[in-house]
């Protein structure tokens, strides 16, 4: 479990995230959703220890991850910021093999390479893992970094805003893969996103935040109401129920 | 079978690289060689040492430095470094005289000097490199200004010291390729060996650093650890050249980047011993041709530093701002 209590972050007089607690269950997607400028990077950064807290703390499975050696917290988590910038010259492949780093510190096992392979055939990558990195459209190259997050193996994966970059189709089975990642594979999936209605469909847990702080949380059916999106968002809000799925509209 | 075909490309570019090190070494030992083969090689094999350790550190410290600031443009020579260690030479100097300066062993002063300029090298470039991304043009602007800083300083010291002390200092940071002070090649060789031993202990870590801050501490790199270990590597690298040859601003970029051209693979145990091979080429073979058969004796420095500056600018111009 993630627990996150009293955690906050602020520059200079001007805090973003303002004395958060919250405990992410165990298992599942869970998403964060709020206005931009609300905390949902910054918080998702602290928990992932990228950025340091300026007060609170966040253990997972009661490991404090800004005491925890790093080696050991990236067996247990990972995550995947949304501007991903490499300078070296990599092949898709090569990337995806660092997600094996902390289990073999660079040097590849048989069982190593093996995860690589899974990970870039689950992510449909096979054609292009010999291209390299610069060779690779937004979204191609966004599937590669995943791949190589899925490759991590951990119990915990964090993404921010998965899907920038994404085409519909390639969207869809983006949040598919996550979705499955957490029902299949028993993984602990946060997502930060900002296309509601897919927070809606694929989330079993969603998280609201509004200027630093939590606003509600609960399922998608308790979330997805005009009245809740409304306080949230700040702009008016009507929920259809569509099949067996609620969907907001906005425009 | 496709990795096979992916690991040899830059196994079989690193041989080439090394025949034609090889050749250019050969044609610098025996290319004009008139005498005592003894004296001859004895005396050409100490230049040859020292042009290969020069080689090696410039290479290894502008690669290195290059993977933790996550950028192409930027070299430890161009943030200042070599204008750090004539600033701490010239202070010495100043402080405690020539006289006193060439009393003390030159080893020993060699090791203090690269201990001051790792302390101060950690205080200086350690906040501007361990915080998030910072804007390359921050960090060109904030080298420059270091460098024109300390040069400054070095040189308003050395006009008010006394001209005798001023002939020795000038005598010590004005070394050329061709005039190069082989007293100090048995501690520079020491300690390239120590961070030759620190590199392979880290040598993991390096192209998980090239991914990035965020991505490096995802994978478990403890990244202010590494961080200052590859600046106090830097720092001893760069004492290493600056005293054996003196500052040469663009040579490193030069090779770095030839490296990441002609290497197939971004992996730094390809990278890295194909910047030392190039640097090589580049040094030994270079003296040799302006030695042997253009005959004119000191300009290496300045032909490397022509050509590395047209690179740079081409660079920044073109394809730097990717």
């Amino acid at each position: 479990m993630i627990e996150i209590s009293n955690v906050s972050k602020t520059y200079g007089a001007k805090p973003v995230v303002d004395g958060v607690t919250l405990n992410l269950p165990v298992g599942g997607l869970t998403s964060i959703v709020g206005p931009n400028g609300a905390g949902k990077s910054t918080l998702l950064s602290m928990i992932a220890r990228l950025m340091p807290m300026s007060a609170g703390s966040v253990t997972v499975d009661g490991l404090d991850v800004t005491k925890t050696p790093g080696d050991v917290l990236a067996r247990r988590l990972s995550i995947l910021r949304q501007d991903n910038h490499v300078t070296a010259r990599l092949t898709v492949r090569d990337l995806v093999s660092f997600g094996r780093y902390p289990h073999s510190r660079g040097r590849l096992t048989k069982e190593d390479l093996h995860h690589v392979d899974e990970a870039i055939a689950y992510l449909n990558l096979g054609e292009l893992s010999g291209r390299f990195l610069d060779e690779l459209s937004g979204g191609q190259r966004q599937r590669a970094f995943v791949a190589m997050v899925l490759c991590q193996n951990t119990d915990y994966v964090l993404f921010d805003e998965p899907l920038n970059n994404l085409d519909m189709k390639h969207a869809v089975s983006m949040m598919r893969l996550l979705a499955r990642a957490a029902s299949d594979l028993g993984k602990t999936v946060v997502l930060v996103i900002h296309d509601i209605n897919f927070a809606a469909v694929y989330s079993d847990y969603i998280v609201a935040m509004q200027s630093g702080r939590i606003v509600c949380q609960g399922t998608p059916d308790e979330i997805i109401r005009a009245d809740v999106l409304e306080t949230i968002f700040g702009t008016p809000f009507e929920v259809h129920t569509i099949g067996s799925r609620r969907i907001a509209t906005f425009y | 079978m496709r990795h096979e075909a992916q690991s040899r490309a830059p196994l079989a570019v690193l041989a080439v690289l090394a025949v034609v090190a090889l050749v250019a070494i050969v044609c610098f030992m025996t290319v004009g060689a008139r005498g005592s083969w003894s004296f001859v090689l004895a005396f050409r094999g100490l230049k040859l040492a020292a042009l290969v350790l020069i080689a090696t550190a410039i290479a290894i410290s502008t690669v290195l430095f290059q993977t933790i600031t996550g950028n192409r443009i930027l070299t430890p020579s161009i943030m200042g470094f070599d204008a750090l260690y004539a600033l701490v030479q010239t202070v010495l100097v100043f402080l405690i005289g020539a006289g006193a300066a060439s009393g003390v062993d030159p080893r020993l002063m060699f090791a203090g000097n690269v201990i001051v300029m790792v302390l101060f090298s950690l205080i200086l470039y350690r906040f501007l490199f361990s915080g998030g991304t910072r804007s390359l043009h921050l960090l060109m602007l904030v080298g420059i200004v270091f460098g024109v800083f300390f040069r400054s300083i070095s040189g308003f010291l050395q006009r008010i010291i006394d001209p005798n002390d001023f002939v020795v200092l000038q005598d010590r940071l004005f070394a050329s390729f061709n005039t190069v002070d082989t007293s100090l090649l048995g501690i520079a060789t020491g300690g390239m060996v120590l961070v030759g031993l620190a590199m392979i202990r880290y040598l993991h870590t390096f192209d998980v650093l090239s991914l990035g801050r965020e991505a490096a501490i995802t994978l478990g790199v403890d990244y202010r650890h590494v961080t200052t270990a590859i600046l106090v590597m830097v720092a001893v690298l760069v004492s290493i050249s600056t005293a054996l040859v003196g500052p040469v601003t663009f040579f490193g970029l030069l090779v770095a980047n030839l490296a990441y051209l002609v290497m197939p693979s971004g992996k730094h145990r390809h990278i890295l011993p194909a910047a030392v091979l190039i640097a090589i080429v580049t040094l030994v073979g270079g003296q040799v041709v302006l030695e042997r058969v253009f005959a004119f004796d000191t300009a290496l420095s300045v032909v490397i530093e022509f050509a590395g500056g047209l690179f740079f600018i081409l660079y920044l111009v073109k394809g730097g701002s990717r």
